[in-house]
């Protein structure tokens, strides 16, 4: 797949303060997590990469397109949800979006269309004439990425979309962008604090630390890297003859206490054929999760390491 | 597509040409401002003055509306000369101070109040191009009320003059309205924007907008009485500007002094090339002023 963003030693400073440091990577996947706590250069890395701030040093690349000297072709294969209220409170939500799409180069007529268009798509169809100002701020939300996608970007940047919803609302803005990442029509870019949205809609995620890398990784292959992996809970028979039984079929098995058992299944071994020998050892599956480092443990590990770098 | 179907799409039309881009903002301002019952309204009252003006021009060349008025002789008290259009310029010059002062301050600060240009300068949108655009608003109403009217006048004097000799002879007085209104029409888009970007609460820019002409005015004063001098008109910019339309207009100095409400006092003239530097100074404190507030992410360093 070609490289979304390329940052080629990218180091971002305010004055003597370092925010990005020399950071490498190639980004390729469809929806890609900027992950990190906070003050780790995410939002200063997403504002570089909009010409809002000039690299010091290095630079990045955007679809092959130098983030230095083609700034304004770059800016125009791209939507921005920022994290903060950003609207103008006295336009209706439609006219405002409009605005926004013909700054973007759309004639009025297509702004207008698209406007209605990104309003509905969003489920704000029905407030789309209502002034911003008087937006509930799940509305708000929705109305910054209405502005973000209207113009069609080619990828998209979403800064924390989460931020101050309530569940179902966040429901609907991870619904919204998992249909947006599943079209493939544009890439995302998806900014967050919180775990659960990245790995909800993100297959690949970078995680800084400090304005480092602390980790990179492509969550698709660890999802896939985990249906291999199994833990169980058992009950009622005798554990260590199942565990023989399940390395007969050669599973490598780990036996915890309270009939856990963690199985690295091989290939070709299917899970039925899991049950089917605990019904010979009358063993009862009571739980099985196919998972192995969630994208927690992953986050905790990078953030464990003193320098930022995993 | 129809709305009904509620999908999101990419777009694959044609794109407007981005030179003219920035003339986004304008059109979406000058929809704003027609909501507005007393800028219309001030607007059309900032062509009273422009009327009079043509009525004079018309009356001083027509023996038969002056014999109808009982005032035979009366053309020879109207001149249409340096002063007649240099007045003409004061007052509408006047006029566009007080329009930039109520629709300046409402160009940027909403957009920083909201954060909102974010949103401008993330799309293929320089921050030039938005202080163009917020400044065409400005230009084009002040335009409107200084320039293309002072020269519609000339034209209508070199139209009754019946001539072109009068267009030619006098064409330092349409050069001096173009070039003079320019001037003051950048000063005070540029002082405008800048207050506007530095001063969120509208009113308070307003009224700071005033603040810099008038109260600076009367400080400058305050130091020439106290000191001595005449250097404090430096901070005087109606006066700085009345003496650069007097050499713009072709004028003579010992004659005139500037236009009504724009006249540096004929005893306490400061060398011209004073007043252009002092003009062009504020325009670069103005510039710096905007480049620093009109960023797309705030730098905290």
């Amino acid at each position: 797949m070609d490289p979304v963003i390329e940052l080629d030693g990218l180091e971002v400073r305010f004055g003597t303060r370092t925010i990005l440091r020399k950071l490498k990577a190639t980004l390729t996947g469809r929806s890609i997590g900027l992950l990190g706590p906070n003050g780790a250069g995410k939002s200063t890395l997403i504002n570089t990469l909009l010409g809002f701030h000039k690299p010091t040093s290095g630079t990045a690349r955007i679809f092959g397109k130098d983030i230095r000297t083609h700034a304004r072709e770059v800016r125009s294969l791209l939507g921005y949800m920022p994290e903060n209220d950003s609207y103008i409170s006295s336009m209706s939500g439609v006219r405002f979006v409009r605005l926004m799409a013909e700054l973007a180069g759309l004639p009025p007529e297509h702004a207008l269309e698209r406007a209605h268009e990104a309003f509905f798509y969003v489920g704000l169809g029905e407030v789309r004439y209502r002034n911003l100002g008087t937006y509930s701020l799940g509305m708000k939300q929705a109305a910054k990425l209405a502005q973000a996608i209207a113009h069609g970007p080619k990828l998209l940047f979403l800064d924390e979309p989460t931020n101050g919803l309530d569940p179902p609302a966040r429901l609907r803005m991870i619904q919204l962008i998992q249909e947006i990442r599943d079209r493939g029509d544009l890439r995302l870019i998806l900014s967050s604090h919180l775990l659960r949205d990245v790995e909800e809609c993100c297959d690949e995620v970078l995680i800084l630390k400090d304005g480092n890398i602390a980790a990179f990784c492509n969550l698709e292959e660890e999802r896939r890297a985990n249906r291999r992996f199994l833990e169980i809970e058992t009950r009622g028979g005798v554990n260590g003859a199942f565990a023989e039984a399940m390395e007969k079929l050669g599973c490598e098995t780990a036996t915890g206490a309270q009939g856990r058992l963690k199985l690295v299944l091989p290939d070709g071994l299917e899970v039925r054929q899991l049950y089917q020998v605990a019904s010979d050892q009358n063993v009862q599956i009571r739980r099985l999760n196919h998972k192995r480092d969630s994208l927690e443990d992953i986050f905790l590990k990078a953030m464990e390491a003193a320098d930022g770098r995993l | 597509m129809a709305v009904y179907k509620k999908t999101y799409r990419p777009y694959d039309g044609a794109l407007t040409p981005s030179a003219t881009r920035f003339l986004v903002i304008p059109r979406f301002a000058f929809e704003d401002m027609r909501k507005s019952r007393f800028l219309t309204i001030f607007f059309l009252a900032s062509f009273i003055y422009p009327l009079i003006c043509s009525l004079f021009i018309y009356v001083k060349h027509n023996a038969s509306a002056l014999n109808l008025l009982g005032v035979a002789n009366a053309n020879n008290l109207i001149s249409i000369n340096t002063t007649f259009f240099l007045n003409f310029l004061g007052w509408q010059s006047m006029l566009a101070l007080f329009l930039a002062a109520f629709t300046g301050p409402g160009q940027v600060s909403p957009d920083l109040a909201n954060n909102a240009l974010s949103l401008y300068l993330a799309r293929p949108f320089s921050r030039v191009e938005y202080v163009l655009g917020k400044m065409w608003i400005l230009i084009v109403l002040m335009s409107l009320m200084t320039w293309v009217p002072g020269l519609l006048l000339f034209l209508l004097e070199a139209y009754l003059q019946e001539g072109w000799t009068w267009m030619h002879d006098n064409s330092s007085l349409a050069s001096g309205m173009f070039f003079g209104s320019w001037i003051w029409i950048l000063i005070l888009a540029l002082l405008a924007l800048a207050l506007s970007a530095w001063v969120k609460w509208k009113p308070a820019a307003g009224a700071l907008m005033f603040g810099v002409f008038f109260v600076a005015a009367g400080f400058g004063a305050a130091i020439n009485g106290v000191q001595r001098t005449k250097w404090g008109h430096l901070f005087n910019i109606s006066a700085l500007i009345g003496s650069v339309w007097v050499q713009l207009f072709g004028a003579d100095p010992q004659v005139n002094n500037g236009g009504a409400f724009f006249r540096m006092p004929a005893d306490e003239r400061l060398p011209l090339w004073c007043c252009w530097t002092a003009l062009g100074g504020l325009c670069l404190v103005c510039l710096y002023m905007l480049a620093r507030k009109i960023r797309g992410a705030e730098v905290i360093r």
